[in-house]
């Protein structure tokens, strides 16, 4: 058996909040295509490694090693171009634009004053927001303003805003979140399939969730990896159980 | 789709209709004094309609709008000034040639910034280059730092403070609290006469729509559908791969320049520049004017500023200790109940019946939605 590429690769990644070791010494390694599982107690640091990852808070020390690059020395922007998406707990749309703004805006083309000042719908554009569209059960919705949508529907939405980027590594924080149970199955059916072509990192509190999608998980606790390995294992993990499950 | 088409046509319509109350009822219906009355009143509207693209649109209320106005002003009235200042005009002077407020101040020779202002062409280069630059460097300093909200709005307040000390404490260099006054002719052609108020009313009565044509343009290009995603979710635009600052800078000097342009035309018609034009008190006007004709609305910006003015002057000339507590009250008023201001007002009492008006004008039927009128035929078949 060939051993997989590494996407990502975390290393001694620290940062501390006046003291406070928010991550400590983390390592981690996501291979190419893995879905990703990240669980813990809150206040694990589950959220915070997501935010060092994607640029929005700074490393006090360590290294992401994304493809050949190290992420702790780029702008939020640039970790985007460099094919990483994030999509925030509370789902983050653009409520006064339509479905098809929301997702046009997240259309990587035109990212530049100049090439938004002159950018142009294309059909090319229109094909394939409307293939993400039907990706993530919206395509009836298009023109609706997506304040109006239900929340589940807003969680589908930046998912979607993710998808028509082409990230190579997708970060989904609490993606069910808020979801009946109908719309859990079609996101864990949605995550599956998305994660065919690139590696996604979900964190999450529902185990069942969890356990539908994920291959490998990772269990945080005070910033520290407690347990990682296949979910059967996991759950029966003595420290795991005292520190989150048996809660 | 097809809503799109109609809300570009009824926009069309209603620069069509401010282009026809600008051009022809007020030049009909009002005398040359009162024309460059409005002229002036109109020269705001430039500060209101950028005012629209930085604060509705891109949600970076600026206090300091004024600065922007009156870097375009000093710019024009330097030129001008110096086109007064001929040295046989100027002979009784000490030094002869240049402008009366340095031959007061001793001054014996001509700043070097001055100079390059002797070209007309420098000048109407200045005018665009000179606020734009300001406001890239306070755009660069504030939101590469990611400093906006009341934060801004403070920083952008004491700049203008600033620039209205500075241009006061330095009365030989520019003319101080007086400003720069004794405006007379451009390139040889007097602008103090009637026709020649007129043709500047004209001018800035076109430029106006220029402007708002390519306000229009950016509001309505994908730039301007980022600057509201920026308003509502800052960070979810940049985690889409966008760098925030950079469209922040540019809709901030866009906001800078048209505010120059208005008060480069402001010189030309009044015949002078003063610092009163620069500091707090009209930054917070040109704000209320947009507020009150609504922040989101390029031409409600216009009817807001003409508005308030013919307010102010109604007012100040009937009751001259009350206007300034009328236009708090109007501002905190136009704030509690409309926030959308008159564009506000507007879509949610007289658009349907507007829009419903012209559709029978046009096509002479009684105008029903697309709906409605089906369910009708569907209905009325058995």
């Amino acid at each position: 058996m060939t051993q997989p590429e590494i996407l990502l690769a975390i290393e001694d990644l620290t940062v501390s909040f006046d003291g406070f070791k928010a991550v400590d010494s983390l390592n981690l390694y996501v291979d190419k295509h893995e879905l990703r599982a990240v669980i813990g107690p809150n206040g694990a640091g589950k959220t915070t490694v997501l935010d060092l990852i994607c640029g929005r808070t700074k490393a006090t020390a360590g290294k992401i090693q994304f493809k050949d690059k190290d992420l702790t020395r780029l702008s939020e922007h640039e970790i985007v171009h460099m094919g990483v998406g994030r999509k925030f707990q509370t789902p983050s749309i653009y409520g006064n634009l339509t479905v098809y703004e929301n997702l046009e805006i997240s259309y990587p083309k035109g990212r530049t004053v100049w090439g938004s000042l002159t950018f142009r719908r294309t059909a090319e554009i229109m094909e394939r927001v409307k293939e993400v569209a039907t990706e993530i059960f919206l395509e009836e919705y298009l023109h609706m303003e997506a304040e109006l949508l239900s929340h589940g529907q807003k969680q589908w939405l930046e998912i979607g805003m993710l998808l028509i980027q082409e990230p190579e590594l997708m970060m989904l924080d609490e993606p069910v979140a808020g979801m009946s149970v109908r719309e859990r199955e079609q996101t864990a059916d949605l995550l599956n399939r998305i994660c065919k072509n690139r590696s996604v990192i979900v964190i999450e509190h529902d185990m069942e969730f969890v356990k539908s999608i994920a291959h490998k998980v990772t269990v945080l606790h005070q910033g520290k990896i407690l347990a990682e390995g296949k979910m059967e294992n996991i759950q029966n993990d003595e420290r795991v159980i005292e520190v989150y499950l048996g809660h | 789709m097809d809503k799109k088409l109609i809300k570009d046509r009824s926009w069309i319509v209603g620069l069509g209709l401010l282009a026809v109350l600008t051009m022809v009822v007020f030049p009909v219906f009002f005398d040359i004094f009162r024309l460059n009355l409005i002229g002036k009143y109109l020269t705001y509207a430039f500060v209101a309609v950028g005012l629209v693209l930085c604060w509705g649109q891109g949600g970076i209320l600026s206090l300091g709008q004024g600065i922007f106005f009156g870097l375009g002003g000093y710019c024009m009235a330097m030129f001008l000034k110096l086109e007064a200042s001929d040295p046989v005009s100027t002979a009784i002077q000490t030094t002869p040639g240049i402008p009366d407020f340095m031959d007061w101040n001793q001054l014996t020779a001509l700043p070097f910034f001055w100079v390059p202002f002797r070209s007309f062409t420098f000048t109407l280069f200045a005018i665009v280059a000179v606020p734009a630059l300001f406001a890239f460097l306070v755009g660069l300093a504030m939101f590469k730092r990611r400093v906006g909200g009341v934060y801004f709005a403070i920083i952008t307040q004491a700049s203008a403070l600033i620039l209205t000390t500075l241009i006061v404490g330095q009365q030989g260099l520019i003319g101080g609290i007086n400003g720069i006054t004794d405006l007379k002719t451009l390139h040889g052609w007097d602008i103090r006469t009637n026709s020649a108020k007129y043709v500047l009313y004209f001018l800035n009565a076109l430029l106006l729509i220029g402007v708002l044509v390519f306000s229009r343009f950016i509001t309505s290009s994908k730039l301007g559908r980022l600057l509201l995603a920026m308003r509502d979710k800052e960070d979810r635009v940049r985690f889409s791969g966008y760098d925030v600052s950079n469209f922040k800078i540019f809709i901030f000097c866009m906001a800078g320049v048209i505010s120059a342009l208005g008060g480069a035309m402001f010189t030309l018609q009044v015949g002078f520049m003063s610092p009163s034009f620069v500091g707090i008190v009209p930054s917070i006007e040109m704000v209320i004017f947009t507020a009150v004709g609504g922040r989101m609305s390029l031409l409600g910006a216009v009817y807001g500023t003409l508005l308030v003015n013919f307010g102010k002057t109604y007012f100040s000339e009937s009751y001259p200790t009350l206007w300034l507590f009328c236009m708090g009250a109007l501002f905190i008023s136009v704030t509690m109940f409309f926030p959308y201001g008159l564009a506000g007002l507007y879509d949610k009492y007289l658009k349907k019946q507007v829009l419903a008006k012209w559709t029978k004008l046009r096509t002479g039927k009684t105008p029903e939605t697309d709906k409605n009128t089906e369910t009708q035929i569907v209905g009325a078949t058995p």
